[in-house]
Parts: structure tokens; C-alpha cells; sequence
């Protein structure tokens, strides 16, 4: 099966999409939030979903991480459903809840989240990956002891860990950060991009635009189709 | 799916550690409650021999239920379970891991206490060796069953209730052939057939509760 999808990527083009939405639609209970939406995301860019609370953003993100069925149409990962992909080692999704244990320290409790996900978690990387996002000094307090902002750094500091060009999927990623938090983000996604990687997020503060290229996707257009 | 597994299960049981006196509380319940009964239906030893099995079990099933409610609430609520689920087979293995780590906080020292409780109630030895087996086919299932009901009622308001109301019926085949064990080898027979059963029982419960569990976990993160 590789060779076959890989003879196919060859066929349409050189750089496939690592996110491809075609026709998708998402449904909440028996509301649509969405319907219609197409869009592509290839190597190196950045996508920032827009729209009002509830326009489907957060929904949007669980269909790309294959956590949700697509109400209708499909979602593909390296042209794979999303549903069946191999997740792991394709995407890292960083929602927006921070899953960091409160009784655990930052350090144990990012650990864990990178040995699920096979990723590398002995102390050099831990130590290195904290630093990046400037939350070392709090590597052993617990995760109830630090700040709403502290635990967000706590929680992308999982990013700082990655080396390949793969998806990334954030929800929020700069909330609760002050503007030395931001900046460090800024330079993980930059980074991130810079390699190949792409990035699909959501945020309702500004965008550093002259860094991050974004391509925005607003969902309230996309929603305005769901109504017949 | 291994290394996830391994992770979780160590997770909780350090978490576990860290909140000693929450972890202690269903085994607290279990020897409070088993003690009342003594006190409540007198203390003739003839009928605390009769009942003895039967209330260590009980009191396990309820302490089991009592413990097994927020087994997945916490990682529901802080985005854990959807990073687990991420993983590949990741239902499975957390569903998997969080039973055992469940089993091994509670069930495992109600296995140790029994004993003791065999002990009061005046039990004699070969009846109390078949109470302690009978916990120990029993009890794994009780996880099991109990986690069923936390990953379908997550997210519901009263779920405590809700999941005891469902999982209950569902223990009533362990806690027959369990106390039946008991009574047997206790009547002077032989418990094989009784602790077939239970055997038969966990096998059955671990394959179709875990996939279960690992279904109503996915649904819960949608």
C-alpha cells in the first residue's frame, strides 16, 4: 500500500498536502456548524482558523486529529482519513486543555505526554525543552503550583521536543501566555515552518504576521453555507 | 500500544502515591462496612461464619464501586484521555492500564485484607484460602465492569449513581459463584467447579469490557 499512495503523491504533485479538507462538514448533535469546506494545507504553511465562538474551530481541529467523524465529506492526513491514520507519529495536537496532571511535577507530567506519544523524554530533552518555552526554574513544582500561563508553557514545551516536519494542531496555543511567552512560541512555530512543517491553529489574539505567514480560514463563511 | 500502556499504568499509580489518603479510602470503607455487620446482627459465631463470605464480598463489590467513579473523570476533564487516544489503540491500552491500576490501588489490598476478615468472622482456613482466591478471580472483574460503567456515564452529572446502577447487575454472576466457592469448601466440597466459573467469567469480562470501555471512551472525546 506505501508504494502505491507514494506513486500517487509522485503523480499530482511535488509537495502533497499534508492536510487536505474536502467537502467537510461537521455537526454538533443536529447542528451543523459547518458545511462545504475545502481547503489544503501543504508543507511549511501556517493555517489560522477564524470565526466566532462556536463557529466550529475547536471542532475542526478534532476532525483533523481524527478524534471525530467528519459529518460529511473527508479529512486526510498525507491523504490518509484522519480517522485512520497513523496519528502518532504524523500530528501532535496540543488542545486546549493543557492534560497536565495537577499532583505531577511540570517535568513528570510533560514526560508522560511524550512517552505516549514515543517521543524522546530523558532528562537532557526534557531540560532542553523546557528551557525553550522559559519554564526550567519550575521543572519540579507541581503542576498545581503554577500559573494558568506556566502550565501552557508546561504543555507546548511538547513542541519544542519535535525534529520532523510533521502536523502540528493547536487549539489557543497562546493563551494565557504574556508577550516573552509569546515570543517563544513564536520562534518554536517559526522554527517548525522553517523545516517544513505545518501548523493549523486557532487564536483570537493577532497573529505575528511578518513571522508566520498565516493563511486565514474563516469558518463564519464556511458556516454561513451551512444554512439552506 | 505497549509503551502507552506501561506509561499509564505507572502514571496512575504514582499519581495513587501522591494522594495516599484518597487511594486508602475504599479499603477504609471496605473494613468499616465489613465490621458493622458483626455489630448489627449480633455475634453469635455460628451465623458470622454463615454470612462471613458473603459480606466480604459484598463490601468488595461496593468499595470496588465506590472507587472505580472518577476513574476517568480526571483525564477526561484535563485532556489526558484525549492525548491517550491519539495514540495508536490508544482506547485499548488506556482502558487496559487504567483497570489494572485500578485493580492494583484497590482491588489487590482487599485481596490482602481478606484474610483478616476470614479471621473475625471465624472462618476455618481452607474456607478462608477459597475466600482469598475467589477475591482474586473476582476482583480484576469488578475493575473491569466498574470501568465500563466510568467511561459510559463520563461527562453525565449524577454519574456515581448512574454507573453503580449499571455495573451491579452486571457483578451478581461474580458474587455467586464467589460466595458459592466459599460455601462449598466451607459445606466440605470441592470449590473447581465455582472457581471455573469465576475463571470463565474474568476471561469472558476482560475481552469484551475492555473494547467496550475503549469504544465509550472514544465517543466521550468527540
Amino acid at each position: 500500500m506505501p508504494s502505491a499512495s507514494a506513486l500517487l503523491r509522485a503523480a499530482t504533485s511535488d509537495t502533497p498536502p499534508r492536510l487536505r479538507a474536502t467537502g467537510l462538514a461537521c455537526a454538533r448533535g443536529t447542528r451543523v456548524l459547518f458545511r462545504g469546506l475545502d481547503f489544503e494545507l501543504g508543507p511549511g504553511q501556517l493555517l489560522w482558523l477564524r470565526g466566532r465562538n462556536g463557529a466550529g474551530k475547536t471542532s475542526l481541529l478534532k476532525l483533523a486529529a481524527g478524534l471525530a467523524e467528519p459529518h460529511e465529506g473527508r479529512i486526510d492526513i498525507d491523504g490518509v482519513p484522519a480517522r485512520r491514520a497513523e496519528r502518532q507519529d504524523r500530528l501532535v495536537f496540543v488542545a486546549h486543555a493543557n492534560a497536565l496532571k495537577d499532583d505531577l511535577a511540570a517535568g513528570e507530567a510533560l514526560a508522560f505526554l511524550l512517552r505516549i506519544h514515543g517521543r524522546p523524554f530523558d532528562g537532557a530533552t526534557l531540560d532542553a525543552a523546557l528551557d525553550r518555552l522559559g519554564i526550567l526554574s519550575r521543572r519540579d513544582a507541581p503542576v498545581r503550583t503554577l500559573s494558568q500561563g506556566q502550565r501552557r508553557r508546561v504543555a507546548l514545551a511538547r513542541l519544542a521536543v519535535e525534529q520532523r516536519p510533521t502536523l502540528w494542531l493547536l487549539d489557543e496555543p497562546f493563551d494565557a501566555l504574556d508577550t516573552d511567552g509569546l515570543s517563544r512560541v513564536n520562534a518554536v512555530l517559526a522554527g517548525h515552518l522553517y523545516r517544513g512543517g505545518s501548523i493549523m491553529l486557532t487564536s483570537h489574539l493577532d497573529l505575528d504576521t511578518a513571522v508566520l505567514h498565516p493563511i486565514e480560514l474563516d469558518l463564519d463563511r464556511a458556516s454561513s453555507l451551512a444554512k439552506p | 500500544m505497549g509503551s502507552l500502556l506501561v506509561a499509564v499504568y505507572l502514571r496512575d499509580l504514582r499519581l495513587a502515591l501522591r494522594r495516599r489518603i484518597e487511594a486508602l479510602l475504599p479499603i477504609a470503607f471496605f473494613i468499616v462496612a465489613a465490621s458493622l455487620f458483626p455489630l448489627g446482627v449480633g455475634p453469635e459465631p455460628q451465623m458470622l461464619r454463615q454470612i462471613g463470605p458473603g459480606i466480604v464480598w459484598v463490601c468488595a463489590l461496593l468499595a470496588a464501586m465506590l472507587s472505580v467513579t472518577g476513574l476517568y473523570a480526571g483525564d477526561h476533564a484535563d485532556g489526558s484521555l484525549e492525548q491517550m487516544l491519539l495514540c495508536e489503540y490508544g482506547g485499548l491500552a488506556a482502558a487496559t492500564a487504567k483497570a489494572a491500576a485500578h485493580w492494583t490501588v484497590t482491588g489487590l489490598p482487599l485481596v490482602i485484607c481478606a484474610p483478616l476478615f476470614g479471621l473475625a468472622f471465624d472462618l476455618p482456613a481452607d474456607a478462608i484460602a477459597a475466600l482469598v482466591f475467589s477475591l482474586v478471580l473476582g476482583t480484576p472483574m469488578l475493575s473491569l465492569l466498574g470501568s465500563v460503567g466510568a467511561a459510559l456515564t463520563l461527562g453525565l452529572r449524577s454519574a456515581g449513581v448512574l454507573l453503580i446502577l449499571i455495573v451491579l447487575p452486571l457483578a451478581i454472576p461474580a458474587l455467586i459463584f464467589g460466595t458459592g466457592a466459599v460455601a462449598a469448601v466451607d459445606g466440605g466440597q470441592s470449590a473447581q467447579g465455582q472457581f471455573s466459573l469465576l475463571g470463565a467469567l474474568l476471561i469472558f469480562t476482560t475481552l469484551t469490557a475492555l473494547p467496550a470501555t475503549a469504544a465509550a471512551l472514544r465517543i466521550s472525546v468527540e
